[in-house]
């Protein structure tokens, strides 16, 4: 069995009386791309940020790359390598599509208590900006500005932040959602081509583009990840048909 | 350079022409009006570093005029006038003051921040009022502007006029290659997603303290060029309705942009000290409504009626 990438352990975090992270455990495996899936308020968002250090858990502990992160805040996170998307879109909207990437590339290329030279000229924030456009295609769209971008363009470029950070594990909370056909499955095509490359977290209600792309998918429930296998076993299996897949057609 | 620039530009041009042509009208008073109108207009462009620029609402930068101020009115009382001492302190203690509020109130965000940043300012107004040795209540005179031997004499209405001039094309300068740094792009990113500044990795708190502080450094020069204006020190300086006035200036001109809190400066000091108290009595009936239509009907501030540029 490969590594485990990021290790979740007796996870628990409620709100109030609410327990919306009910004891997970979790191994997301290098170089995996393993899907969560779960019906609305099972729980995943909150477990994305607990991953990402946006909320922090009221037990149990997180592994990443072998060291205890539980304690760490995003920021810290982030440059040990941990990038996310969000379930409603968060991009910097007075910013153009360059700019927002090139913030993003800022962030892991040295200090930015610079306070004197153009920070929009700075072709070592630029250039790696621009390429990054190119390769999520809005190649074309860089100097509009991130507010006029459509719903769908706008999720490619928080993707493409994301991937500026130069990430091991990429979390990503629903991220067709709200997309044309069309629309998703280009994202679908992209995410694939980013398999391997990354490690995965991929929360997604399209059974689709969970199917296509997840080598592994746990099952989410009222807080508690109630199964976790390969595509095929998690089709096959009784308590995820009976508990959220329901109807048969789901699949 | 877009229209716009051309039209900040040109304002300042103007303001190079006000002792001149004072001068030429027999009216030399304009010349102290004007002076004290870019003085604000630093202090205005100081706070739109953090409130337009970064998002912090903070409504007690008057602090930093008093900080400024007392800066060169303490050390002249014991009769040290040397200007180059009286203005590196009140720089410096403007910024250690607005690092230890900034510590405290820039972990909170929202009504509470404004309302710690005010808290903060108001213990200093009273810090300044009970301190009777050096007025109290009723503040003290400075016996002699800043002496700056060999350089500028201040005593010259006119010779302070351009230095203060001079001194707030240099803030905007500075403003300028600040906003648009690295370091800019780290505050003004603050100020439109938080979030997403965290997630991409930036401990926003570092920065903002130090914009806070930067900040507050300029607020404390244009505080020292204050009291050499006045030729006083009082602790009214620091009053939440001093916080308020700049804060409206710059809300007035244009949040986010740098040509908008000098051109809020330059109407609302002329409304509230010149125009509308030579018209009517009830003039604070006018000026309320007008900021409040301006708010409302101006989002961008005056700076957004103007014709459009890309970025600041
Ligand atoms: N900040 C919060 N405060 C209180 N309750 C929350 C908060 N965030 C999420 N919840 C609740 O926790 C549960 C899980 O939510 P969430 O993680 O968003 O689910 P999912 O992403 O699976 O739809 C829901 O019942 C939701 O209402
Ligand atoms: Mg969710």
């Amino acid at each position: 069995m490969a590594d485990a990438l990021l290790e979740v352990r007796r996870l628990v975090k409620s709100f109030g009386g609410l327990i919306a992270t009910n004891r997970v455990d979790l191994e997301v495996l290098d170089g995996e791309t393993h899907a969560i899936i779960g019906p609305n308020g099972a729980g995943k968002t909150t477990l994305i940020a607990q991953f990402a250090g946006d909320l922090h858990p009221d037990q149990g502990t997180i592994t990443f790359a072998g060291r205890d992160v539980t304690a760490l805040a995003a920021p810290a996170r982030s440059h040990l390598g941990i990038a996310r998307s969000f379930q409603i879109t968060s991009v910097f909207r007075e910013f153009t599509a360059l700019d927002n990437v090139a913030l993003a590339v800022q962030a892991h290329a040295g200090s930015s208590f610079a306070f004197w030279r153009p920070a929009r000229a700075d072709r070592a924030l630029r250039d790696p900006a621009r390429a990054m456009l190119e390769s999520v295609g809005l190649g074309a769209r860089g100097d509009v500005v991130a507010a006029n971008l459509a719903h769908g363009e706008q999720r490619q470029l928080e993707i493409a932040m994301a991937l500026a950070t130069r990430p091991r594990l990429l979390l990503l909370d629903e991220p067709v959602a709200g997309m044309g056909l069309d629309e998703s499955q280009q994202m679908i095509r992209f995410l694939g081509s980013l398999k391997g490359r990354h490690t995965m977290v991929l929360v997604e209600h399209d059974m689709d583009a969970v199917f296509t792309l997840a080598d592994r998918i746990s099952v989410m429930l009222y807080g508690r990840i109630i199964a976790t296998g390969a595509p095929e076993a998690i089709r096959a299996n009784e308590e995820v048909r009976r508990a959220y897949l329901g109807d048969e057609r789901a699949l | 350079m877009t229209r716009r620039t051309v039209f900040l530009a040109s304002g300042l041009v103007l303001l190079a022409l006000v002792p001149p042509i004072a001068a030429a009208l027999g009216q030399p008073f304009y010349v102290d009006v004007f002076r004290r109108i870019m003085i604000f207009a630093i202090a205005a462009v100081s706070l739109d570093l953090i409130l337009g620029y970064g998002g912090m609402v903070s409504f007690g930068h008057a602090a930093y005029l008093g900080i400024g101020a007392y800066a060169v009115g303490i050390p002249a009382y014991y009769g040290l006038h040397n200007g180059y001492v009286q203005w590196t302190i009140a720089v410096l203690a403007s910024a250690a003051i607005a690092l230890v509020i900034g510590a405290i109130s820039l972990r909170t965000s929202g009504v509470y921040f404004i309302m710690i940043t005010l808290a903060f300012t108001q213990m200093l107004y009273y810090l300044g009022v009970s301190v009777e040795e050096y007025g109290g209540d009723d503040g003290m005179r400075l016996a002699a502007r800043s002496t700056f031997a060999g350089l500028v004499d201040l005593r010259g209405g006119t010779t302070f006029y351009y230095v203060v001039l001079v001194l707030l094309v240099l803030s905007l300068g500075v403003g300028h290659r600040l906003i648009n740094s690295r370091f800019g792009m780290v505050i003004r990113g603050g100020r439109s997603n938080e979030a997403r500044m965290r997630a991409i990795g930036f401990a926003t708190f570092r920065y903002k303290l130090v914009a806070f502080m930067i900040a507050g450094a300029m607020c404390g020069l244009a505080g020292a060029l204050l009291v050499n204006h006045t030729e006083y020190v009082t602790p009214e300086f620091m009053h939440w309705t001093r916080s308020g006035d700049i804060m409206f200036m710059v809300i007035l001109g244009g949040m986010g942009t740098l040509g908008g809190p000098v051109l809020g400066a330059v109407v609302l000091r002329l409304l509230e000290d010149l125009l509308l108290p030579s018209w009517t009595e009830h003039w604070q009936a006018i000026l309320g409504p007008f900021l409040v239509l301006v708010v409302l009907f101006a989002k961008r501030g005056l700076v957004g009626l103007l014709p459009e540029r890309r970025d600041g």
